[in-house]
């Protein structure tokens, strides 16, 4: 039992992680709590249907299925498709919104408009898709035992695969490339950034796509392993916030840890207390790393 | 050609500017400064050095007056741009990336230029500054208040600046590394910068530079060679601590007057 809710916890905690990426990221270079963030996965998500639909004009999507898994090199197609429509929706809502009350207006009055801008975005959501749940793929999947006796289903292999893989070409990416180091740069001191020639406004656009194209992957493969519904954003919310503030704003293994912890403590909590309780656990975790370590885990302390 | 006649590389005139467009700092100033030539901008607290210097750096914004950079109008560029194009600053305070490697520091002071020359020229400062090549694996935290103003002025180095602006260079430094540094940005006139600093230790600066301009409430007061601001009373009494030895040198005068009185 305990090997089941553990393997149920990495899995949960990778999307979580991917979601948690993205926002750790504006926290620490844009300098502000994004609650819309969340949408971003819910957008990305249902993005990845029109692209899945574009991709099945041209091939029959169940007979380019590759076994074991539920889904064929389509859903790849979608999943690169939704990153960039993703990562383009969250540029659009920078120049429009906030770096338009970035220059004008202070902090808070940015997490304000992230809180319109969220509502906003799940509800063009409802307009376009409607209320009920969507999946993917009405394939039906048969779980595979892994040692320890947990069983997993083969697409959750491919989630975690997937996370790895990105998590390990983001690392390159930010210790080997001079955008990455640039990145590194902006988020510990932007005037010195801006004085030691780095364009600042473009790094930020890089800010925004790298956390889209996470949160649309993460939208993603949430709708691959569970379902798409219009409040699959809101309800990751919590856990998200959790994540970025427990490893630590701006740090990539922070917020891959952080998300890890998250989805393993949710999951595992269901054996102490009742499985109602369980949405409570990120919220208990924000508490208390606020009071016991508020910069989180690899944070730079104040 | 002496420098009287050398087309400045950096002349700023009628700069005004502030943090607050309708409150500025600056009222009207004027500086230039030639290649090879270092000038120093001393003054009272308040006076708007640092203002002047940020000003031109591209990081305070200009409301009136023009900055140009051998002859080019680049006032009001972005401060990426400036970095770009040749005019490197060194801030006062958190002046390295302490998060990032000397490497990775070195590297983002190349961020302009193409990546192989970038390296190329990371090379060249490790052969200039082997300190800085036996640590470029280690974060700049780990390094010394001197060694992070060697870090820092290396950095900006990486874009070959026609002109380096320094803020407080040798601010928290000991008297040893603070000596180091004035010699390095010698080094680096010698090599054709032109270099234009903000220093709060005044006198050591002026020793050093061949020009001195002083700004008193955001306007200039005084411009000229260093050695005769060195010189001048005035300058002296307010600015470089003589105020006590021009009171004890003025009581001494006062006394040979009154006992030559006194002897007729």
């Amino acid at each position: 039992m305990f090997m089941q809710h553990f393997a149920d916890g990495i899995l949960s905690g990778a999307i979580v992680a991917l979601g948690a990426i993205g926002l750790s990221f504006t926290m620490k270079i844009l300098r502000f709590a994004n609650f819309s963030h969340s949408e971003l996965l819910t957008w990305g998500g249902y993005l990845a249907l029109i692209f899945l639909a574009f991709a099945g004009s041209f091939t029959d999507l169940s007979a380019s299925k590759i076994s074991p898994f539920s889904f064929g090199w389509p859903m790849l197609f979608a999943m690169l498709g939704s990153a960039a429509a993703t990562s383009l929706l969250a540029v659009l809502l920078h120049y429009l919104v906030f770096r338009r009350l970035a220059r004008t207006a202070g902090h808070m009055t940015l997490v304000f408009a992230s809180f319109g801008i969220a509502l906003l975005l799940r509800h063009l959501v409802l307009l376009f898709w409607g209320h009920d749940p969507i999946y993917y793929s009405n394939e039906l999947q048969f779980a595979i035992r892994i040692p320890g006796g947990a069983r997993v289903m083969p697409d959750q292999v491919f989630l975690l695969g997937l996370t790895i893989l990105v998590v390990v070409f983001l690392h390159l990416f930010l210790t080997r490339s001079r955008t990455g180091i640039a990145m590194r740069g902006v988020a510990e001191n932007p005037e010195l950034a801006r004085i030691t020639g780095v364009n600042v406004d473009w790094i930020i656009i890089w800010v925004w796509v790298i956390g889209a194209s996470g949160a649309a992957i993460s939208g993603v493969l949430y709708g691959m392993t569970v379902q798409l519904r219009p409040e699959l954003g809101f309800s990751l919310i919590l856990p998200l916030f959790a994540a970025a503030i427990l490893g630590g704003a701006g740090s990539l293994y922070g917020a891959v840890l952080g998300g890890l912890i998250v989805g393993l403590s949710e999951n595992l909590s269901v054996m102490v207390i009742p499985s109602t309780y369980k949405p409570a656990v990120p919220f208990l975790l924000i508490l208390v790393i606020l009071y016991f370590r508020p910069d989180g885990i690899f944070g730079e302390r104040k | 050609m002496t420098r009287q006649t050398q087309k400045p590389v950096l002349s700023a005139a009628g700069i005004v500017a502030g943090y607050r467009p309708d409150l500025p700092i600056l009222h009207g100033v004027e500086v230039a400064v030639t290649a090879g030539e270092v000038a120093t901008i001393i003054g009272p607290n308040g006076a708007g050095k640092s203002t002047l210097i940020k000003a031109i750096a591209g990081l305070v914004a200009i409301s009136a007056g023009t900055v140009l950079l051998d002859g080019e109008d680049i006032t009001g560029q972005p401060a990426h741009q400036l970095a770009r194009l040749g005019a490197g600053f060194v801030p006062q305070t958190g002046n390295v990336f302490a998060s990032l490697t000397i490497q990775e520091n070195l590297i983002l002071g190349g961020i302009g230029l193409g990546r192989g020359e970038a390296f190329a020229r990371v090379k060249e400062i490790y052969q200039r500054y082997p300190m800085l090549g036996e640590k470029r694996h280690d974060k700049a935290a780990t390094l010394s208040g001197g060694q992070r103003q060697i870090l820092a002025v290396a950095r900006v180095l990486i874009m070959r600046p026609r002109l380096i602006l320094l803020d407080e260079p040798t601010a928290g430094l000991s008297p040893m590394a603070a000596a180091e540094l004035f010699q390095l940005v010698r080094v680096l006139a010698a090599d054709g910068a032109a270099i234009l600093m903000v220093e709060q230790n005044a006198r050591a600066a002026l020793k050093m530079s061949d020009t001195g301009f002083v700004l008193a409430e955001g306007q200039n007061r005084l411009s000229g060679p260093a050695s005769d601001l060195l010189a001048d009373a005035k300058v002296g009494q307010i600015f470089l601590g003589q105020r006590g030895a021009a009171k004890k040198a003025a009581k001494k005068a006062a006394r040979k007057s009154s006992s030559k009185g006194a002897n007729r």
